[in-house]
């Protein structure tokens, strides 16, 4: 039993969800590989191979795969699975993206966004913005799965692995990267944060997030957003907790003026220790916030600040 | 162009799903059910492609039961022009129906199909991009813009570290991300018009296609519930609170 991982970079970073992802094929059990696939991606690899557990690294380094393009990235993966029994990514944008197609050209049925192994081909996964949990099992002799990496933890640094490289890639022809608009900040990654503070619609302006952005700073805190946040235009769409955006589970959580609709909790209910801040009594965030504060964020938040 | 739109029947968005007593499944006996959102955001899309001039046929597709027929009217009234249902009463995973789907795309051959990304039930985010997978096309997922041009679109995704452009040769696939449009509301005269369009029937059972699972639903069970915790009066106590009881901030 062998598993590829297909880890999760930016050619120059190796991101924690792939020690996270590490973590979860641990527990399956076997012997681990960890595909590195980018442009200019060499210092990737080499991080990739310090992870504990992974026993082999392969690199693909070209072009075509610079900005992880599902239709030149899938058929690399689909090529190597021969040798391989599971076939995992973290469940990011990325591998959101090209496992699906991975899975359909060899014919098998992804399971996506695992929280837990129970066995080598039987995961728990939610289901229903996480008000339910299934547990299922995968009777197929491949199996192709990515992982919410907020349900694992990062494993450590202490390995090395081989690095070994792979010959060129193909280019499928029919897409093409255009251009990219990534959200520079100097603040943690919000998956990779200990702690987060997210506004909502509460917040009013994209302005008032500078509220959240000095006690941000203070705590080393990821600043996040509810949908409400984001569909108004207050801040990107990267900043997104939730169901159909980033899955958080920090040590602490800051709701602040943010209702707690069903797609807003499956984002970060599994988070230690939950803190809400919102001016209605009745808002449903405060039945799952470990400590709740009835209060106008606009007199709180600056409070909080200046007594941290 | 033809654009081709497969919705889902899903619970509404706004009902919390149970699970049954037995662990089997969720209970959806008498619970309210909709067109899962990111479809209609998908038939929005579609329809506003026909506005501009772009596409000028839009077919929608559902695989399910004969209940999605009402799903497939409400497609119909906000302006697709022609249905197909899909009937089983199989409890289908993403790849079957991906499969069914690029079975009525080698009939159709639409130039782009445009499904959401993911369905709120299932939660699996895959369907699209089986599909892209089994009729080699190429894939825009997590679309928040959709441009075409010529014979090529260009999709603007929603990715974790922000935005990326894509361009893609026609024919292609695309995914939806909640803010591609703001999907609007059928009229009633459009709904009273939906019941005269056309809404064909195939029997899924007789498409050629192995239709069994091989991932096994062993247990379905609620989700571990967090404990009710405490309102505190003032910032001062929250602050107390965190550092000495949570101990989560020095
Ligand atoms: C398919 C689908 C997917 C979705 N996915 C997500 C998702 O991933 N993430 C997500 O977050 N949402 C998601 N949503 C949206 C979700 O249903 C809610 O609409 C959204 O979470 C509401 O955001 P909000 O709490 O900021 O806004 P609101 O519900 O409007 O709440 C604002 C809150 O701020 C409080 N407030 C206002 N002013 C103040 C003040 N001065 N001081 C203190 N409190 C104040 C109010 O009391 C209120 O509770 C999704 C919806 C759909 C249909
Ligand atoms: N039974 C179905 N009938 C029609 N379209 C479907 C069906 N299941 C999934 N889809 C499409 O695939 C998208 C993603 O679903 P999923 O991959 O299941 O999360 C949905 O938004 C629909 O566009």
């Amino acid at each position: 039993m062998i598993t590829l991982l297909v880890a999760e970079h930016d050619n120059s970073e190796l991101k924690l969800d792939t020690h996270k992802a590490v973590d979860a094929i641990t527990k399956m059990g076997g012997d681990i590989h960890v595909l590195v696939a980018g442009a200019g991606c060499q210092s990737v690899a080499e991080h990739a191979a310090k992870l504990q557990g992974v026993s082999k690294v392969l690199v693909a380094d070209h072009d075509l795969l610079a900005h992880g393009l599902a239709e030149n990235l899938a058929p690399l993966v689909v090529d190597l699975a021969d040798d391989y029994s599971h076939i995992v990514a973290p469940a990011t944008t990325t591998g959101k993206n090209f496992m699906p197609r991975v899975a359909a050209a060899l014919d098998v049925e992804q399971i996506s966004d695992i929280i837990e192994v129970v066995s080598s081909d039987t995961f728990k996964r939610p289901i229903y913005a996480g008000n339910a949990i299934a547990t299922v099992q995968s009777e197929y002799a491949k199996k192709v799965i990515t992982v919410r990496t907020a349900a694992f933890d990062k494993v450590s640094e202490t390995g090395s692995a081989e690095i070994v490289s792979l010959e060129a890639v193909a280019d499928a022809g029919i897409s093409n990267f255009v251009k990219q608009e990534l959200t520079e900040s100097e603040r943690p990654e919000l998956t990779a944060a200990g702690v987060v503070i997210s506004g909502g619609r509460g917040m009013q302006n994209g302005d008032n997030f500078t509220l959240l952005e000095g006690i941000a700073d203070k705590l080393g805190a990821a600043v996040g957003a509810s949908r409400a946040a984001v569909d108004a235009g207050f801040v990107p769409n990267d900043m997104q907790v939730g169901q159909t955006g980033k899955i958080v589970a920090p040590d602490l959580y800051i709701a602040v003026g943010i209702s707690g609709a069903i797609q807003h909790l499956a984002g970060m209910k599994d988070s230690k220790v939950i803190v809400a801040i919102n001016k209605d009594p009745e808002a449903p965030i405060f039945q799952v916030a470990d400590y709740g504060l009835e209060a106008d964020l606009f007199e709180a938040l600056p409070e909080l600040e200046t007594k941290l | 162009m033809k654009v081709l739109v497969p919705v889902k029947r899903v619970i509404d968005y706004n009902v919390k799903a149970r699970v049954k007593a037995d662990n089997t499944d969720v209970d959806l006996t008498n619970v309210k059910m909709a067109m899962n959102p990111f479809c209609e955001i998908a038939v929005e899309e579609a329809v506003r492609l026909k506005e501009k001039g772009t596409a000028t046929e839009i077919v929608v597709v559902s695989i399910g039961s004969k209940s999605c027929h009402e799903q497939l009217r409400t497609a119909l009234a906000l302006g697709a022009d022609r249905a197909i249902h899909i009937d089983t009463e199989l409890n289908l995973g993403s790849l079957q129906v991906a499969k069914l789907l690029s079975k009525v795309v080698e009939e159709e051959q639409p130039e782009l199909v445009i499904l959401g990304k993911q369905s709120i039930d299932a939660d699996n985010n895959q369907t699209g991009q089986m599909l892209a997978a089994l009729t080699n096309r190429p894939q825009g997922t997590f679309a928040s813009e959709v441009v075409v041009e010529d014979n090529k679109v260009a999709v603007t995704r929603e990715v974790d570290g922000g935005l990326q452009t894509v361009s893609l040769n026609l024919p292609a696939i695309v995914t939806t991300d909640l803010r591609l449009n703001e999907p609007r509301y059928a009229s009633l005269p459009n709904i009273m018009k939906a019941k005269r369009k056309p809404l064909d029937v195939k029997v899924a059972a007789d498409m050629g296609l192995e239709l069994s699972s091989k991932i096994n639903l062993l247990k379905v069970e609620e989700p571990s519930q967090r404990e009710g915790g405490v309102m505190v009066e003032s910032v001062d106590e929250l602050l107390e609170k965190l550092r000495n009881e949570a101990k989560v901030i020095a």
